[in-house]
């Protein structure tokens, strides 16, 4: 992936609080192995963030997961500068926001960012249109027009008909909405979303991500997400940087860190995940080119291909890679045609059901699968053409380490 | 036995107001010509209004703003100040009260203002505020005379001396007690310094502004009788004069009529603070 893909790239971002905070980024090496109270009583200096590389791709959803004082919502807050990082670079298009001046800081903050905040943050004195069109009403938006964008950020987060409500009138979950729309109205290009959904009960933030993921597909935002909840940041982030003390630990995909952990704290983390719940067709599928037969094949070579293989089943595919019919090796000897030329898809004969997945599928889904069917599962591409196989020696190979 | 040691602040004081008053006459004398203009104004007001017109207007906006008790109670009140035969007194003592309080709100609010935003400034000004309202008043009486002579305007800044801390600490109060989160989704949002400001700190601090309105009320009118000391009018005149000749009588009557303005300011003041809670609390539910 070229550079130009990634959204926001921040490299060695740090943030100290206290005085003189260079030095302790400077002689990093002595303070190192001290603990937060013994760094704090010697230098009165706070380590909030540290030696931080990140880049978040165009339109992903990418999380920040770490306890209380990990230091995700400080780095959240460098990406906006609502807290100047001491050290590094911070780019978002390419253009390094540590170096813009008041005015420009503020240029970017309106263009470019919206932001989401744990207990909203809203304006009580203000009605929820109001609260929604404040960011565009601060830019100078006539009053028509930004109610209008308003209204649309209303309907978008599903709160049509309470716009003039005030927002001590509306249940959290609804105030989450709000300040969604808050958010939204002024159509940044990022999204910075702290502890959204944290303050929530629980049957209302599920409901809440689910719908927030299907509605950042419609808006293709970026968006960096911090989270306290590794079930939240497993079920919505395209990455996740896991945090510790200030400093970033692991990060890939949701899959990576369950799978793959990094020992230690993060393996601690996700020890009592359930994996089959991650594990996806994509981590475990065969190349599938040994199973492929092509329809302009003769017979004669078919069986020859599968005879070598030792193989039962193969897939007869057309030009575009696509699954025409299973082939069951069996059955060849009831096929009455000329061996020495391509047989018609429909001569082949299977009993067995034709059982396909997408590579996102997961292995709890795929072991459903092969156990309907003695036929290896094709997985698809978004086209439908064949990117993989899983047998059922793979499945149970991914079963036991999980 | 002797101290060894006499420091002779008494006499630096005197030469310092003194040097004041020779060099910077200019300085108070416009200082007294405002005050007495907004004053002159509002007494004009207050007098000019027939007295069945401001006590309707009076209840009624009692009670639209604190209820039908609080509006009664106001009826009731204002009607026994003109019953006393303390009409023109009483009128006299609100033009002064709310010259007091205009001034002090116009210089109050701009420094509660700074004082929440510059830590400094604040350091600075915690002691002067605490002296302000520490000093027994009857001491700044005297620059006061030397300054601006005798009458209302010297009164009033007394009075403005006194009833000006609350009203800048519980501004700065409330601005620093506006929620940190929603501070930030203002700067998140882009907004200026002033917007900032106009937008949200001071929209949420009102709540402790009007309390704070309420408490400079109080305190000009607690002033009215020091005040007349140096020959401001009104109620406290009236008090003043029923000291200087023992009379009882005259004396109670006004203190009364001194009463039934307090309250019927401070529940009307009250109420206004009440609905703007309200709102606030409601929301942190």
């Amino acid at each position: 992936m070229n550079e130009n893909s990634y959204k926001i790239v921040c490299e060695n971002v740090w943030k100290v609080f206290g005085p003189n905070p260079k030095r302790i980024i400077e002689n990093w090496s002595e303070y190192q192995d001290m603990d937060k109270v013994q760094r704090l009583d010697e230098t009165g200096c706070v380590v909030g963030a540290r030696q931080a590389d990140f880049k978040v791709e165009r339109g992903e959803i990418y999380c920040l997961m770490g306890l209380s004082g990990s230091g995700k919502s400080t780095l959240l807050r460098c990406v906006n500068r609502l807290h100047e990082p001491t050290a590094g670079t911070i780019s978002i298009d390419d253009q390094d926001i540590t170096q813009l001046n008041q005015n420009q800081l503020r240029e970017f903050r309106r263009a470019k960012t919206g932001m989401v905040f744990q207990h909203f943050a809203l304006l009580p004195h203000r009605k929820v249109i109001a609260n929604v069109a404040f960011g565009l009403e601060i830019q100078g938006v006539s009053k028509a027009e930004r109610e209008r964008s308003a209204l649309e950020a209303i309907e978008l987060v599903g709160l049509k008909g309470w716009e003039n409500s005030y927002p001590y009138e509306l249940s959290g979950g609804m105030q989450q909405r709000v300040g969604l729309a808050r958010a939204l109205a002024p159509d940044p290009e990022i999204l910075l979303m702290d502890e959204a959904f944290s303050a929530l009960d629980p049957l209302i933030r599920r409901q809440l991500q689910d719908e927030f993921v299907s509605l950042i597909k419609q808006v293709q935002k970026t968006i960096l997400f911090v989270t306290h909840d590794l079930n939240e940041a497993l079920r919505i982030a395209g990455h996740i940087a896991i945090m510790k003390d200030g400093a970033i630990v692991q990060q890939g995909r949701p899959a990576d860190i369950v799978l793959h952990p990094a020992p230690g704290y993060v393996e601690e983390f996700v020890r009592d995940l359930p994996k089959i719940k991650f594990i996806t067709a994509n981590d475990i599928m065969e190349s599938p080119d040994p199973w492929l037969q092509s329809k302009d094949m003769t017979l004669e070579s078919v069986r020859n291909n599968m005879e070598e293989a030792r193989d039962r089943f193969n897939f007869l595919v057309d030009e575009n890679n696509r699954v025409i019919k299973i082939i069951d090796y069996y059955r060849l000897g009831e096929i009455e045609a000329d061996p020495q030329s391509p047989c018609p898809p429909d001569a082949y004969q299977c009993r067995f059901p034709l059982e396909t997945a997408t590579t996102s599928t997961f292995l709890e889904e795929l072991l459903q699968l092969g156990a309907d069917s003695k036929v290896p599962i094709v997985i698809n591409d978004d086209q439908g053409r064949v990117t993989g196989i899983i047998t059922r020696e793979t499945l149970l190979t991914a079963l036991t380490s999980a | 036995m002797e101290f060894p040691i006499r420091i002779p602040v008494g006499r630096w004081a005197d030469l310092f107001v003194t040097w004041l008053t020779d060099h910077f006459s200019t300085v108070f004398d416009s200082i007294k010509a405002v005050v007495e203009f907004i004053l002159v104004n509002i007494s004009w007001f207050f007098q000019v209004i027939p007295w069945p017109v401001m006590l309707i207007a009076l209840t009624v906006l009692a009670w639209l703003v604190s209820g039908r008790r609080v509006g009664i109670m106001t009826f009731v009140c204002i009607f026994l100040l003109g019953a006393l035969d303390l009409w023109m007194e009483g009128m006299a003592t609100m033009a002064l009260v709310a010259t007091s309080v205009l001034v002090s709100v116009a210089l109050g609010l701009p420094t509660g203002i700074l004082a929440a935003k510059y830590k400094r400034f604040d350091m600075v000004l915690r002691p002067i505020l605490d002296g302000m309202q520490t000093i027994p008043s009857f001491v700044y009486l005297i620059p006061a005379i030397m300054f601006f002579g005798i009458g209302n305007v010297p009164g009033i800044l007394a009075t403005v001396i006194f009833a000006l801390p609350p009203m800048v600490r519980l501004t700065s109060l409330g601005i620093q007690q506006v929620e940190h989160e929603v501070v930030e989704a203002g700067h998140a949002f882009g907004c200026t310094p002033g917007q900032l400001l106009f937008k949200i700190q001071l929209p949420l601090a009102v709540p402790s502004i009007m309390a704070g309105v309420n408490q400079t009320v109080m305190m000009a009118l607690s002033m009215v009788v020091v005040a007349a000391m140096i020959g401001a009018g009104g109620l406290g005149g009236k008090i003043l004069y029923s000291i200087q000749r023992i009379d009882l009588g005259v004396g109670i009557e006004a203190g009364l009529g001194i009463l039934f303005i307090a309250m019927v300011l401070d529940r009307i003041l009250q109420g206004l603070t009440q609905k703007q809670q309200q709102a606030l609390i409601r929301n942190e539910r």
